[in-house]
């Protein structure tokens, strides 16, 4: 009864998943999209959940679905009616070429997974109820693997100043602004 | 209270299911980011891709029965958070300078 029922949230997130993720791609306002991707990482949580990994489901609801996607939607805001870019107007063989890539890439990818890992992939390790509990990352975080936590922070250090440089208003662009006092 | 049954004793899809969908997002991803002109939507999409990349990492991570590949997802996700705030910025900054929000209008390396 149990396996019936992982199945079910199983299939129900995994098409959520993939729903959204064309949500994305199609809708021509960046507002709509921000919202399907909302709903994209929200399901992957749950794929996340299913797979043993619960540490990285709740940290993808607080960082993805919480912080990162906030910054987009203010962003969204700010830009207004300049944010929407309707599709590629150009050629359509650009379109083709894009879908014609993509699943060149889908084809290459389940191809190459199958031909190296397809006899193993059934047979699943045995994990003990604590994988991917927070207390376990952690402690692997701060003994294990405490050069890449180290790193992650530098990361995201450096990004946070570029960040603020990137956003600092340069003479030419005040220039700018007082021409158009109403931009 | 009864103890909560550890989630990863119950029997769900195998492995190669995960990848499946990871493979599939993947390629949404990259369809995206080719058919696209709005770079807020090129950023979408590219989330779609690295969260795909931590998708298949995690399944991995359970096939092998071993931390690593959700400690890699972990840092994946703070490379994805970094490239927003930077991806962001420059959307930020281009359009202070009045420039068309249009990716397929940014063809030189100079401002």
């Amino acid at each position: 009864m149990g396996s019936l029922l992982v199945w079910v949230v199983w299939v129900g997130a995994a098409f959520a998943c993939l729903g959204s993720g064309v949500a994305v791609i199609s809708f021509t306002n960046p507002f709509y999209s921000a919202l399907a991707l909302i709903g994209n990482l929200g399901s992957l949580a749950v794929l996340y959940l299913l797979a043993s990994a619960e540490f990285l489901a709740a940290a993808q609801v607080l960082v993805y679905a919480g912080a990162v996607m906030v910054m987009f939607l203010f962003v969204i805001a700010y830009l207004g009616d300049a944010a929407g870019v309707p599709f590629g107007g150009g050629p359509s063989w650009v379109a083709v070429g894009a879908i014609v890539a993509s699943a060149a890439i889908l084809v290459e990818v389940v191809v190459a997974i199958g031909l190296k890992a397809g006899n193993s992939l059934s047979n699943e390790a045995d994990v003990e109820a604590a994988f991917g509990s927070p207390g376990e990352i952690g402690r692997l975080f701060l003994t294990d693997h405490l050069l890449a936590f180290e790193i992650t922070s530098i990361v995201l250090l450096i990004a946070a100043v570029g960040g603020v440089i990137l956003g600092t208003q340069t003479r030419s662009e005040r220039e700018l602004d007082a021409q158009e006092p109403t931009a | 209270m009864t103890p909560l049954t550890p989630l990863a004793a119950l029997s769900g899809p195998d492995v190669a299911w995960y990848l499946i969908v990871a493979a599939i997002l993947f390629s949404i991803g990259t369809l995206g980011v080719l058919v696209r002109r709005s770079p807020l939507i090129v950023l979408l999409s590219l989330e779609i891709m690295l969260n795909a990349a931590n998708l298949a990492l995690i399944s991995f991570a359970r096939l092998h029965g071993g931390h690593d590949g959700q400690i890699f997802a972990l840092a994946v996700m703070a490379v994805a958070a970094s490239e927003v705030v930077v991806g962001l910025g420059l959307i930020v900054a281009m359009s202070r300078r009045r420039l068309t929000l249009d990716v397929d209008s940014f063809r030189l390396l100079k401002g």
